[in-house]
């Protein structure tokens, strides 16, 4: 006999649909399973028969034929384990195929027949509501996560036995299934604060323009200056998370299986920070079917690379394109897949190798060394890095800290007016942030008044700045301008900007 | 007494060359000696002592050098297989000239005059530009390579002031205050003079080499190893005796308390040079050798009109330098102005001190930056300038 059951594949972020066709009949018994399957799909066919068996089936040897189509589309994960031996079972006759017609089956099978969680459920449960089917069945561990994209019928289940139980009585278990709902809107609350940070007035106030324009940032400094503790706090002063954000960065997360098991979608914007050994693979995604990497985990949030020069080289370099066009695609013979990385970049590093220029009491390495310390970092990154401030040591009286430090909540007001006078301006444009401006939007909206044309451009010439630095300069003070209020870009806040310029500028050129 | 008979020796050569005794012929022999190995500026000055000529030195036997007690053996094997090399010395001698490069010998009457005397004068100097005037004052400024703002500064200022009142400035032309203070000499339109560790024809480091090509414009490039030599750690050493011969005032601006420019303190002492030293901040390691120098009896340098002083060169009587700038300053610009000194001092503490908020700062300071009063050290440290 044959059955057909829904499910979905994963890939990428998006799901597909796949169906997983079940037939039984005469022939040399065995199982054959086909349709461009990966090993742990192919190993299903042990996990279910014993699951199987041990949930108190008595499957008699028959020849045994499934197919996961579309069959040309690699299939991956272990979510099929459940239909197919729901496939199986409706196969023999022991239960009624019909009854899953509109429904999509997704979970994983141990051998004792429970049904363990699978990643990237959020994307699965999209599509099954794309496809418009109006139940899921899922293992009870990925529920509320399912519930979270609202719309469509969640139904957990723990084990093969009650699977089968609901298809006799689909009362028995939609009864004793509580009621979610779309998960609460959890506040944000973050577990640090930058009330916590006591003085680095500049190092603040350059995170603060960096959020509020999606500037990325580089900190340069000595260790032990709060660079991390600052970075840290930078997710905490960004606009809170619209629904479609939360979404889009629990996606992520879910594909990594990395969803905190309690809460639905994540609230708070991420902040990563890989060690300095990641490789590439790690640091973009990778894999012969690609996953997320750091960069699409980062996104939405902050991405801080500490030690930013011990990174090896081509994994810096590998940054380029994904800072520019805000997304990573990786292409494999299979197809191209696409990962988010719309985070802002937040690198720290030291001034020399030994770490304390300009202390010269403490160092003693020469302008060379330094130079060849910063210069490891190429241009074409550094071109990608707007802001740029050095970090000193911070005085005793300043961590005595008897001046009252400006809390988290009362910077991302300020950010947050920013960010709407910019989705304003940009309405209708593909670009969002000041950042991500080009030449022609910078023309239109960066307008300098007549006297401080005349004063940048002295400050170009005496400055020896690049055409690059100029466009950065100029981004930079729409942001200043923007965290104010104000209409035009006044002196001040080009001065402000120009003494955020690059490294390039300050230790190339001297 | 020694120092004597070589001194009277050059001036008895310098007025014999008319007779032909010393020859284009024997500077080229001399040229292919003083490359020898093992064979230093004493050991061929002894040489010419006895011998009078070098072409007699290349024509004798080693062992009869040996023997004579000229050179040690090894010494002597070592020139034995050296003659071979005469034929490739002397073509590189032909082309000296074409590549600008002068050679003046210890028997030369243009080799400067304050070296002659000193008993390890080199014997062969190459030089493109001049070289040291005798008849004005010279001063050497030197200290450490990985130096502060405040040595920078101070040396850059000190080269200026130098340059005007009509000092030379002999340096090292390295990094660091060698080179500010070589600096300071050419934007004071002065001559200066930059005796190297390597061949004149190297620009060591390369950092330098506007430099390079400026100083022989009005002063020289010397060194007395041949065109070509890399600049090996050795050489160094060696070369901070010229630098001290040719001045007659030392001016350590900053060094460690084990530094280099302490070598070229030393060789100074030993060829009577007066020493002079920049005091810095009694926690500065940067400053403890000068303070050491201080406290052992060198000058004290408090301003760069005690060089002149030196020099009884009457000083011309100016405002402080932090008066003359503060003036013409706008309010709130004197006031960040007057915060800083040539500590570089970080932006917060600015803050801090100024009482104006961060953008103020930061526009005023941008502002003081180009007007050319303050530079900003290393991102976000600004100092004064001197």
């Amino acid at each position: 006999m044959f059955s057909k059951i829904n499910s979905i594949g994963l890939k990428g972020l998006d799901g597909y649909p796949v169906s997983v066709e079940v037939d039984a009949g005469d022939g040399l018994p065995g199982i054959t399973m086909v349709g461009a399957l990966s090993s742990e799909v192919r190993e299903a066919q042990d996990r279910v028969r014993t699951a199987l068996k041990n949930s108190g089936y008595h499957v008699r040897p028959r020849k045994v034929t499934v197919n996961l189509s579309p069959a040309d589309v690699r299939k991956n994960g272990t979510g099929f384990d459940l239909p197919i031996a729901m496939g199986m079972l409706c196969a023999y006759g022991m239960a009624d195929a019909r009854k899953l017609e509109s429904a999509a089956l997704v979970g994983e099978l141990g051998l004792d027949g429970e049904l363990k969680p699978v990643r990237g459920i959020l994307s699965l449960v999209l599509e099954a509501k794309a496809q418009g089917w109006n139940r899921c069945f899922l293992p009870r561990e990925n529920v509320r996560e399912g519930q979270a994209i609202g719309g469509i019928q969640i139904i957990g289940i723990s084990s093969l036995r009650e699977m089968a139980e609901y298809m006799r009585d689909p009362d028995s278990i939609e009864r004793q299934e509580e009621v979610w709902g779309e998960s609460g809107e959890e506040r944000e609350d973050y577990p640090v604060d930058y009330r916590e940070v006591q003085g680095q007035v500049l190092m603040k106030r350059a995170a603060e323009v960096a959020a509020a324009g999606y500037h990325n940032l580089l900190y340069i400094g000595p260790a032990g200056t709060g660079k991390s503790m600052i970075a840290e706090r930078i997710p905490t002063i960004m606009p809170s998370c619209t629904r479609q954000e939360r979404l889009e960065i629990s996606k992520v997360y879910s594909i990594c299986g990395l969803l905190p098991q309690s809460g639905a979608l994540l609230s708070r914007r991420p902040f990563r920070s890989p060690h300095h050994s990641i490789t590439g693979a790690a640091l973009v995604g990778g894999g012969r079917t690609p996953m997320p990497g750091e960069l699409s985990l980062a996104s939405g949030g902050v991405l801080f690379l500490d030690e930013f020069p011990e990174f090896s080289k081509h994994v810096i370099e590998m940054l380029r394109q994904p800072l520019e066009s805000r997304k990573v695609v990786l292409s494999r013979v299979s197809g191209k897949y696409e990962f988010p990385a719309r985070f802002i970049l937040v690198a720290a590093m030291n001034p020399c190798p030994c770490g304390y220029y300009p202390d010269r009491n403490r160092c003693h390495c020469t302008r060379q060394q330094v130079q060849n310390y910063l210069g490891r970092i190429s241009g074409p990154i550094l071109d990608r890095i707007d802001i740029c401030v050095e970090a000193a040591p911070i005085s005793f009286e300043e961590l005595r800290g008897k001046s009252c430090q400006e809390t988290s909540g009362d910077i991302r007001k300020r950010v947050e007016r920013a960010r709407k006078i910019q989705a304003q301006r940009f309405a209708g444009m593909d670009i969002h942030f000041n950042s991500e401006m080009n030449g022609e939007h910078i023309r239109r909206y960066c307008c300098l008044e007549k006297e401080d044309e005349q004063f940048f451009r002295s400050v170009y010439r005496n400055m020896n700045l690049s055409a690059r630095a100029y466009t950065r300069i100029l981004k930079v003070a729409r942001t200043i301008a923007d965290l104010e209020g104000r209409e035009g870009i006044s002196h001040e806040h080009l001065c402000e900007s120009i003494s955020y310029r690059s490294l390039e500028e300050k230790y190339w050129n001297s | 007494m020694e120092q004597l008979t070589f001194e009277d020796m050059g001036r008895d050569f310098g007025a014999e060359k008319g007779s032909g005794a010393w020859t284009e012929r024997e500077r080229q022999y001399l040229y292919w000696l003083s490359q020898a190995p093992a064979i230093g500026a004493v050991t061929i000055k002894k040489l010419w002592d006895r011998c009078r000529s070098f072409e007699t030195v290349y024509n004798m036997e080693e062992t009869a050098l040996s023997r004579m007690g000229l050179l040690k053996q090894n010494q002597a094997a070592d020139l034995g297989s050296w003659k071979s090399c005469l034929g490739r010395c002397r073509e590189e001698y032909g082309v000296l000239q074409e590549k600008g490069i002068r050679l003046v010998t210890f028997l030369d009457e243009e080799y400067p005059g304050r070296l002659k005397p000193l008993y390890d004068s080199p014997a062969v100097l190459y030089g493109i530009g001049r070289f040291p005037d005798e008849e004005r004052p010279a001063a050497a400024i030197v200290g450490a390579r990985d130096c502060s703002h405040y040595g920078r500064e101070t040396a850059e200022a000190l080269g200026r002031v130098l340059a005007e009142a009509g000092i030379q400035v002999i340096s090292g032309m390295a990094l660091g205050i060698d080179g500010a203070g070589h600096r300071g000499c050419l934007k004071g339109g002065g001559d200066t003079y930059a005796v190297l560790g390597c061949g004149v024809d190297i620009c060591y480091p390369r950092n330098h080499f506007s430099m390079y090509m400026e100083i022989p414009q009005k002063g020289g490039i010397l060194s007395e190893y041949r065109p070509g030599q890399p600049p090996i750690p050795g050489n160094f050493p060696a070369r901070n005796r010229i630098i001290s011969g040719l001045s007659d005032v030392i001016v350590v601006v900053e060094a460690r308390a084990k530094s280099g420019s302490l070598i070229t303190v030393d060789c100074g002492l030993e060829q009577g040079r007066e020493i002079f030293a920049v005091p810095g901040r009694n926690t500065d390691s940067l400053s403890r050798g000068c303070n050491r120098l201080i406290r052992q009896g060198a000058g004290i340098v408090t301003c760069p009109e005690d060089i002149l002083d030196f020099f009884q060169i009457p000083v011309k009587k100016t405002d402080g330098v932090d008066e003359k700038k503060k003036n013409g300053l706008a309010k709130k610009e004197k006031m960040v102005y007057s915060c800083l000194d040539l500590q570089p001092k970080y932006i917060d503490r600015i803050v801090e001190d100024s009482g104006l908020s961060l953008g103020e700062c930061l526009t005023l300071l941008l502002e003081l930056e180009l007007g050319g009063h303050i530079i900003q050290t290393a991102g976000h440290y600004y100092a004064k300038k001197l």
